[in-house]
């Protein structure tokens, strides 16, 4: 301590370790206290949630098995009829992976769209950069729902609503993610595009989209893999599909456990098919870029 | 010897060419074919007959305006007046609005002209500018009128019912009541309910004017008869959202607190054993595959509907999810740092805490911030089906078909709400790991 105050001489190792670990102190007490901090939100939290549920989690834990166990084991009486009751569903899961499918292809049309014309750089209008942004941004915040709910509404349940709900919630979350990708693409082929006299379009079509083209493919299969699984949910709240006939398999309740079961079968081998797929192709794509 | 070699050269150029150019028009190709098979297979042609306008018409113009009902019972010659139509809405006894006016003979001044009166005994007139007095009277169930054989296409006419749409109001008259709905721009009795002493009263009036409720100072009695309005149930909406954040909070924080010591055992170079890897991964996709509407379905079974079903499914299909994504950071993780803290004598749980957990943390704090954000809308989806938070208000509020002010305004907190966490979950990013850009 005498040495810090007489200035320039060099501090002793005492005085060093003195301030070190008062430093280390005060670092585990802010730790500790966010810790704690985080400990009762969650214990609260936990608390408030069950409170406010119709069954409490003690009473239900012991529940759990018993409805997975009253579906399987009606399925497994009528094993025969399953591989019948899943040729009958397929087609539902053709429409919901439909929706998914053409809903990524929309959004992607438009995520690649929003995305570069909300990239410094690149531009067509710069001045309207924050617009598209904001755009992109409120697109993305609506839940796939609210706009699926309001659509069904006006245009008839089927897949037409879901399919537009997904697309917008698409096109605003890819927007996001291109122009993060876009942002990092080599400016020299455009401005080499732009002596040449090309239009806006085509330096975008011939300058950019080749650089970023494997990290677009890649987002774009992630967003397959999520929009399967938004669509299914889309069809239980009424937009056609497997989760349609999910919920109706699921209002008869027992005795026809086995459909409930067949569905249960087609669209968990969908989700982990499609996981599979996407993961293996999105691996070679990132993969091959290192190279 | 170089002219074979060239015309090889161009050959082989000729042939990616032919490639490239196959691959440059058949991918258009494909997608087309796709979406004209899709234009069938959704049966786009036949949306036009099923859309429906006058829903969309309707949605439109409730949205941002109220109507106000003046309801004759015809039976007991009863008049109310509500707001919308509905029992919370209704004036007090003895108030009405200011474009109401008599005693005997009711007129509504509908405004631009337009006025309807009702006469005792049942009788209905109807005054439009540049058509002649509509006189309608009700015996029993049915209706007689003046109303010649065709009318105009903003008249639809029968013995049993009439209903008359204007620009300024609608008329509907049946045996059994008569009503006048008046159109207002604005979401009405937002702040306070008709039966308040603060509707109406203007917020320096409320702030700093005289008692208005006797028993209770104005800015606590606003603020209460605010929250507890009935109408638009401020109280409840402001709980419905708590909820939907709740479940995402703890499903995201619980699934990544399942999920990082699992994640060890699923990561090959923290785990030796083979089988316990395999193991775990396959849990991690089995989880995952099953997706959270199965496991809502299955959750509201053993918990019933509420926050906490749908807390339950966000955190089993996170832990696959994150256990996956911990596993591959984990995987990742620099040798260095951990042969350096072992080389102090540091024990496995101490190498664990010092060397590997600070490499990981930043990628695995970005990711969970970053599901933070995407499950508040997951919650949002899941309440509607579980029955918990702003998702299941706003279903009921679509499934009634007739609040659409309501399903606006919830539309709006839902957005704004999910915008609230993405900032937020982005503030907190940068706070706890440093900005990216």
């Amino acid at each position: 301590m005498a040495d810090i105050s007489i200035g320039g001489a060099p501090q002793s190792v005492g005085g060093v370790q003195s301030s070190y670990m008062a430093q280390v102190q005060r670092r585990r007490l802010y730790g500790g206290l966010t810790l704690l901090i985080f400990v009762i939100l969650m214990v609260s939290g936990f608390n408030i949630a069950d409170d406010r549920n119709a069954g409490g989690f003690w009473e239900g834990l012991h529940q759990i098995g018993d409805y997975p166990a009253d579906v399987l084991s009606e399925a497994w009486e009528k094993r025969a009829d399953l591989p019948g009751l899943i040729a009958k569903y397929f087609p539902a899961l053709v429409e919901t992976i439909n929706i998914a499918a053409v809903s990524t292809l929309i959004g992607v049309a438009g995520g690649i769209v929003l995305s570069l014309l909300g990239t410094r750089g690149l531009a067509k209008w710069p001045r309207l950069i924050p617009l598209f942004r904001r755009i992109s941004d409120i697109m993305r915040a609506v839940p796939e729902i609210v706009i699926a709910l309001v659509l069904i509404f006006v245009l008839g349940g089927g897949p037409v609503p879901a399919m537009i709900a997904i697309a917008i919630h698409t096109a605003g979350a890819l927007g996001k993610m291109f122009s993060e990708v876009a942002e990092n693409a080599d400016l020299k082929p455009v401005e080499g595009l732009e002596s040449t006299g090309a239009t806006w379009t085509q330096r975008m079509l011939l300058g950019v989209l080749p650089q970023v083209a494997p990290n677009y493919i890649s987002y774009s299969l992630l967003r397959f893999e999520i929009n399967i699984r938004a669509s299914a949910i889309l069809g239980f709240v009424g937009a056609g599909g497997i989760g349609y006939e999910l919920r109706n398999a699921m209002a008869w309740g027992p005795g026809r456990f086995d459909e409930a079961a067949a569905i249960f079968i087609l669209l968990f081998g969908t989700i982990v098919f499609f996981d599979q797929v996407s993961s293996r192709y999105r691996n070679r794509l990132t993969e091959g870029q290192g190279q | 010897m170089t002219m074979t070699d060239l015309s090889l050269t161009k050959q082989d150029a000729d042939k990616l060419f032919q490639r490239k150019r196959l691959i440059g028009f058949g991918i258009p190709a494909v997608i087309f074919a796709y979406l004209f098979y899709i234009f069938f297979a959704f049966d786009i042609a036949g949306l036009a007959g099923r859309a429906n306008l006058d829903n969309a018409v309707t949605l439109a113009s409730d949205s941002w305006s109220h109507k106000v009902h003046v309801t004759r019972d015809n039976r007991s010659g009863e008049i109310s007046y509500a707001v919308e139509g509905e029992r919370k809405g209704r004036y007090p006894e003895g108030q009405r609005p200011d474009w109401v006016s008599g005693d005997e003979v009711i007129t509504i001044n509908l405004g631009s002209g337009y006025t309807v009166r009702y006469l005792p005994e049942n009788r209905t007139e109807i005054e439009v500018p540049g058509f002649p007095l509509i006189k309608v009277e009700a015996k029993g169930r049915s209706l007689t009128s003046n109303l010649p054989e065709d009318v105009p296409e903003w008249i639809s006419a029968s013995n049993r019912r009439i209903g008359i749409t204007t620009p300024e109001g609608r008329i509907t008259l049946t045996g059994a009541r008569t009503e006048v709905f008046n159109y207002f721009p604005g979401w009405e009795l937002f702040w306070f309910t008709l039966d308040s002493p603060y509707h109406g009263q203007s917020l320096g009036t409320i702030l700093f004017g005289t008692r208005l409720d006797p028993d209770r100072g104005n800015i606590e009695g606003a603020v209460s008869d605010w929250w507890n309005n009935k109408m638009w149930r401020h109280k409840d909406v402001a709980w419905a959202i708590g909820e939907t954040i709740l479940m995402a909070f703890l499903g995201t924080m619980g699934a990544a607190i399942l999920a990082l010591p699992l994640a060890f055992l699923a990561a090959k170079r923290f785990s030796p054993l083979m089988l316990l890897r395999a193991g775990t991964r396959r849990v991690f996709d089995f989880v995952r595959g099953v997706d959270a509407l199965i496991w809502t379905v299955v959750l509201a079974r053993a918990f019933g509907p509420g926050p906490l079903t749908g807390t339950l499914a966000i955190l089993i299909t996170d832990t696959g999810t994150f256990g996956k994504i911990f596993s591959e950071a984990l995987e990742n993780v620099d040798q260095k740092q951990i042969e350096g803290v072992s080389s102090t004598g540091a024990k496995p749980l101490q190498r664990y805490r010092f060397g590997v957990i600070p490499q990981v943390v930043p990628v695995l704090l970005a990711q969970i911030l970053y599901f933070l954000e995407s499950n508040t809308r997951s919650a949002t989806i899941i309440g509607a089906i579980t029955g918990g938070g702003i998702g299941l208000m706003l279903t009921q509020a679509i499934q009634t078909q007739k609040d659409w002010e309501e399903v606006a305004y919830y539309i709006v907190l839902i957005v704004v709400m999910v915008m609230f966490m993405d900032w937020f979950s982005g503030w907190l990013r940068g706070k706890l790991i440093g900005r990216k850009d």
